[in-house]
């Protein structure tokens, strides 16, 4: 009986190395081709492996869709972190019982709103609207809607983790600070947010890890051109954008721009798991001077 | 909560007659007599009277009246539940974070009156600092805890605040422990030192009156004995209102006595009339251990 819950827990180790693997052997065929150079994909602004049918002329600089993924997770971020930690300041300080049992299951009713269905949010309505309101500065597909989607999603993830930690500082403290003279707007900002910090810049770094490896609004609603810029306007390809594009594409299985999306998704990896250890990084430090 | 602006000031007198009116019946083991000077030149600052308290429809104070002095420490002695925490928590009207809690009848800190809601309760808490049960310092610097409380209410230069933070710890009597490692996380100190720093903190913002909440129920016994020689110290600039289940350190550290039972005040008094010879049999059990 042990060894079957033994066995269940190394699955999830056997599944992690599976998938490091796969991605290391596959991203191999495309870092060892004669037309791709490290060197190239590392510092190069063009991206063309879509758009080149002839492997010649393709370039495979990563530079254009690391900037298109960064273009939406700033815009995502922007949206999610301060809405979401004001949202759970509120919330756990704040709101009283009738405001908590409305406003907490419309955070749920967010976080399960399939992504499919934020990303036609985004190309129905906020492009439109943001084209409206520009009177047409923006491209019908552009990073900021897709930003902003991205960080309607990424909302309710930051509010109710930011909340748990908030809701984890002790009653003690906030009587300690009541009873200086505290008022309960001073009390949150000065005693209870400082406290709870390690929670949220955790929450926050998780948010940002999601904002990157989502991928169903960026396909839908941020275009298809790789464009190496900082305007938040223009059609922006993301990383993850690009590996869906490149499988429904007509490249076939074994051509360099095929591989190419391995190239990629370990690039993609490789971000995410820094900021996973980042994290962990930052609760450690901090848990060590605040708990 | 009806305030009784009518009621004069009562020097030195501890209870008022007409709280006997409930079943517990109360007496003052202490009434003046003109030939103790000392007594009469006490100056009556805490003044409560027919003070009522609930928690929801709980009611956990009844009718209840009692004076506390100046300069001298008042120890609130009674089994669980008695109420006295409750009391002390409205002195400075800590319970207004808790929603269901209300009250009645007079409370007041020589004009001001406490339950007003008018009154300007981060005024009041300036004027009646607070001590927990738990030493509850923030998870800051040892100097910015004490540094808080003046930082919020008073626009100090940087030297003025050092030396006020200086001041403070030492006044804890906690200043040659944490002088060289001011800048150090207050969380690394030992128990007794955490509730010296929450004492300092109380202290640096000017109170009148200090609350303590059994201030030493969670420290070992070397550590009890220190904050109990401070806050006998401390009784010369301050008027401290401590609530102890410790019947040994009422006797030991308080100037008056005032024993609670379910919500109503028993007997109030010297500490040592009321643990000596105690007017009410109920007193006379709890402070000889037989029940409590």
């Amino acid at each position: 009986m042990l060894s079957m819950l033994a066995m269940c827990a190394m699955a999830t180790i056997g599944i992690t190395i599976g998938i490091i693997v796969m991605l290391v052997t596959q991203s191999w065929h495309f870092f060892n081709s004669e037309y791709v150079s490290v060197t190239e994909f590392l510092t190069g602004t063009r991206w063309t492996a879509l758009q080149s049918k002839n492997i010649e002329d393709a370039d495979f600089g990563i530079w254009p869709l690391l900037s298109g993924t960064f273009r939406v997770t700033a815009i995502a971020m922007l949206i999610a972190l301060p809405s979401g930690l004001i949202t759970a300041v509120y919330l756990s300080e704040f709101a009283t019982k009738k405001v908590r049992a409305v406003l907490k299951p419309t955070l749920e009713i967010i976080a399960g709103i399939p992504t499919v269905v934020l990303g036609y949010f985004a190309v129905l309505v906020i492009g439109p609207s943001l084209q409206w309101m520009t009177d047409g500065g923006f491209d019908a597909f552009n990073a900021t809607s897709a930003g902003i989607a991205v960080g309607i999603l990424c909302l309710p993830m930051v509010c109710s983790l930011s909340e748990d930690a908030l809701h984890a500082v002790p009653r003690a403290l906030r009587e300690g600070a009541y009873g200086l003279g505290c008022t309960p707007f001073e009390t949150s900002v000065k005693v209870v947010i400082p406290a709870a910090l390690s929670g949220i810049v955790s929450a926050f770094l998780l948010a940002f890890s999601r904002a990157i490896g989502e991928t169903m609004v960026v396909a839908l609603a941020a275009g298809t051109q790789a464009t190496y810029t900082i305007d938040p306007r223009t059609q922006s390809q993301t990383m993850t954008g690009f590996i869906v594009e490149m499988i429904k594409s007509e490249n076939e299985y074994g051509t360099v721009q095929y591989f190419s999306l391995y190239g990629v998704a370990i690039t993609l990896f490789v971000i995410t798991f820094a900021m996973t250890l980042i994290g962990q990084l930052v609760r450690r430090r901090y848990r060590e001077s605040y708990a | 909560m009806i305030p009784e602006q009518t009621q004069p000031i009562r020097l030195a007198i501890d209870m008022p007659q007409s709280a006997s009116a409930t079943n517990a019946p109360t007496t003052d083991t202490s009434a003046p007599s003109p030939a103790d000077a000392s007594q009469s030149a006490e100056e009556l600052c805490i003044e409560i009277s027919h003070f009522n308290a609930w928690y929801g429809s709980f009611q956990a104070i009844h009718d209840l009246s009692l004076d506390i002095r100046r300069n001298q420490v008042t120890a609130f002695i009674g089994p669980s539940g008695c109420g006295k925490s409750t009391l002390l928590r409205w002195i400075n009207r800590m319970n207004d974070i808790v929603p269901t809690a209300h009250s009645n009848g007079t409370l007041r800190i020589h004009d001001l009156d406490v339950l007003s809601p008018s009154t300007d309760v981060v005024h009041l808490r300036r004027q009646v600092g607070m001590v927990f049960q738990k030493p509850n310092p923030f998870p800051k610097t040892i100097y910015e805890n004490v540094a808080f409380g003046p930082r919020l209410h008073l626009k100090l230069r940087r030297g003025e605040l050092d030396e006020l933070v200086e001041w403070s710890l030492r006044k804890a009597a906690v200043w040659d422990e944490v002088k060289d490692r001011l800048n150090a996380p207050a969380l690394g100190l030992s128990g007794g030192q955490q509730q010296r720093l929450c004492i300092a903190r109380a202290i640096a913002v000017g109170p009148e009156i200090l609350l303590m909440d059994e201030p030493c129920s969670a420290l070992d016994p070397a550590s009890t004995l220190a904050i109990e020689d401070l806050i006998y110290e401390l009784r010369e600039q301050y008027t401290i209102v401590m609530v102890t289940h410790n019947m040994q350190q009422a006797s030991r550290c308080s100037d008056r006595t005032a024993f609670f039972f379910e919500g109503r005040l028993v007997e109030s008094g010297p500490t040592d009339d009321v643990f000596t010879k105690p007017q009410q049999k109920r007193t006379d059990d709890y402070v000889r251990g037989r029940f409590g």
